[in-house]
């Protein structure tokens, strides 16, 4: 199928729009971590993934896993976006009685399968759902975004242990690598490097891209798995806050939330870009 | 009890094709029957519970029915979180099975005692929380488990315990079994003590006459208060027994029912491991008289209490 950049890159303004008014409306944190992935989820959910709102629980769709759970506006808007549920929803992120939390939640949530939030739970349940599609020959992918500073628990060291040893070729990880965590600099607080030689040594087959290039992700993504009988890992250096020029590469909006001002900045950064 | 475990649940994957077996690298010289029958439906994820309490919630979400072996605290305190938000979150159909559950590996040190999971595992929405007595309930317990979607738990004692069981009882989960009947108190036990109950109804049976019931509280969740209250109305004292901590188990458990219900007279008392970090090592027999006191003197003692106040 024909890549069409210019549809996945206005997806992705779509995203980061909708996601700055969430986040602004709710004065909820993590604008940060959305924009870094944001890129990531408008190639996955632009036509890579093999997903139908239509069909939100079929057997053979592709597994997405938000294991760094803090990220969930991006996903929650990409869904809507997507027309996995109304736009409208996204209204009540953040709000009373919503069912969208700040961690992504999967209940009563059409194309979420998996609640997560505490860090380092995801690639584990990926494991498991690539495991049964190679025992019980289903066709689905399994796809597990995870975040530089969640690779600092110890239980996602023992899920990059166990793919290579099962053959889980079916099984993607892509790391949302922004050099911030909760603290500062990721070298500075706990160094993951040489972050791509530790995967290679586990067994992983590494591609290196830069996580803000469209067609980049889409022609990397769509040539998984890159070995056979090897799982595969995309590390994607992307920007902490990447698209809003005051937030790029800034620890502070890992936690704050736009006012009323900044807001109608950045969306009009938005709009100039698209 | 993990003979009769693991010999139950090759039945049940004859006849229901979803079970799996998952493992943490233990279960050498146990699980062999398992592996070689169903090479494809068993996984040693090696040493590393969290993970396997992971992979487990990503099987079960595609309907696989998986139950994940490993010993003392490693397949719950290990991964408290993942059981809670992988598992329990979920809803999904994730079997936790820990042996050597209580002093059972006594020797081995602290670390190896599994005297607080009870309670602990207790705690989380949806899970049921089953110690058997004998291998017969082991084996009722593990068919009725299969029969139950959602997550559960099992705490298993070694192996060689004797059957307690002489005719096969009814059972169902929820719902606590009668071993002996008696008027002049009542045991309510579970796990593994259960053999030491009978032996103390037995004796004082035989020694004083007295006729203290035994019930076989194998579901500590959900708990089977109508038994409960039962007891407390019927006899003049009634004692849980369990090889846990006083806090947070089968007495706790108890003890919140009883707070709430009243209309009753009997003297309630639990019988249990102190809340302290025990130092002393020994065998399973010796720690438990050492930790938790002689039962029958407890017996005994209410049951001597008892006619005092009559």
């Amino acid at each position: 199928m024909e890549f069409d950049l210019k549809a996945s890159e206005d997806l992705a303004a779509r995203i980061r729009s909708q996601t700055l008014r969430m986040v602004h409306r709710a004065k909820a944190s993590h604008i940060g971590s959305c924009f870094s992935m944001t890129d990531l989820l408008a190639v996955l959910y632009g036509g890579l993934l093999r997903v139908s709102p239509d069909l939100p629980g079929s057997m053979d769709r592709d597994r997405f896993l938000l294991s760094k759970g803090h990220g969930a506006a991006a996903v929650y808007a990409t869904l809507a976006e997507n027309g996995f549920f109304p736009k409208s929803w996204l209204d009540t992120y953040g709000q009373d009685g919503s069912v969208l939390s700040g961690h992504i939640s999967h209940y009563d949530v059409p194309g979420i399968d998996f609640s997560t939030g505490s860090l380092g739970h995801g690639l584990s349940i990926a494991c498991g759902l690539a495991l049964a599609a190679k025992r019980k020959k289903h066709d689905y992918r399994t796809f597990c975004l995870l975040s530089d500073g969640e690779c600092d628990e110890g239980s996602i060291w023992e899920a990059i242990l166990f793919a290579p040893q099962f053959k889980l070729d079916n099984l993607t990880a892509i790391v949302d690598y922004n050099k911030i965590q909760s603290f500062g600099r990721v070298k500075e607080i706990l160094n993951l490097e040489p972050f791509a030689d530790k995967w290679r040594a586990f067994g992983w087959e590494v591609r290196e891209i830069d996580g803000h290039d469209h067609q980049l992700i889409h022609q990397t993504l769509t040539s998984i798995p890159f070995v056979a009988n090897k799982p595969s890992v995309v590390i994607a250096h992307t920007i902490k806050g990447k698209g809003v020029s005051f937030m790029e590469d800034r620890l502070e909006w890992h936690y704050k939330s736009p006012n009323d001002q900044q807001l109608e900045t950045a969306l009009r950064e938005l709009r100039r870009a698209a | 009890m993990r003979t009769a475990f693991i010999d139950t649940l090759l039945n049940i994957a004859e006849q229901d094709e979803r079970v799996w077996l998952l493992t943490a690298d233990l279960g050498f010289s146990v699980l062999e029957k398992f592996i070689e029958r169903f090479p494809d439906r068993y996984v040693n994820v090696g040493v590393a519970e969290q993970n396997m309490i992971g992979i487990a919630a990503g099987l079960a979400s595609t309907g696989i029915k998986p139950y994940l072996y490993s010993i003392a605290n490693f397949p719950t305190l290990r991964c408290l979180e993942q059981i809670r938000n992988d598992i329990c979150y979920h809803e999904l159909d994730v079997k936790i099975v820990s042996v050597g559950g209580g002093l059972a590996y006594g020797s081995q040190g602290y670390t190896h005692h599994g005297v607080e999971e009870l309670g602990i595992l207790r705690m989380l929405p949806g899970m049921t929380v089953v110690a058997p007595g004998d291998p017969v309930e082991t084996r009722l317990a593990t068919q009725e488990l299969n029969k139950h979607s959602g997550p559960g738990y099992l705490r298993l004692g070694k192996a060689n315990e004797p059957v307690l069981h002489e005719n096969e009882p009814g059972f169902r989960l929820g719902q606590a079994n009668v071993l002996r009947t008696g008027r002049d108190g009542c045991l309510i036990s579970t796990g593994a003590m259960l053999g030491e109950c009978l032996r103390v109804s037995d004796q004082v049976r035989q020694e004083n006459g007295l006729e203290i019931r035994v019930v076989s509280m194998h579901t500590i969740k959900p708990l089977d208060e109508t038994m409960l209250l039962k007891c407390v109305r019927e006899l003049p004292w009634v004692m849980t027994v369990e090889e846990h901590s006083i806090t947070g188990g089968l007495g706790a458990a108890c003890s919140e029912v009883l707070a709430e219900a009243g209309n009753f007279r009997a003297r309630f008392q639990r019988f249990g491991l102190p809340d302290r970090v025990n130092h002393t090592f020994g065998s399973q027999q010796f720690l438990r008289n050492l930790l938790m006191g002689d039962l029958l003197e407890e017996v005994q003692l209410l049951c001597r209490a008892r006619r005092l106040a009559a």
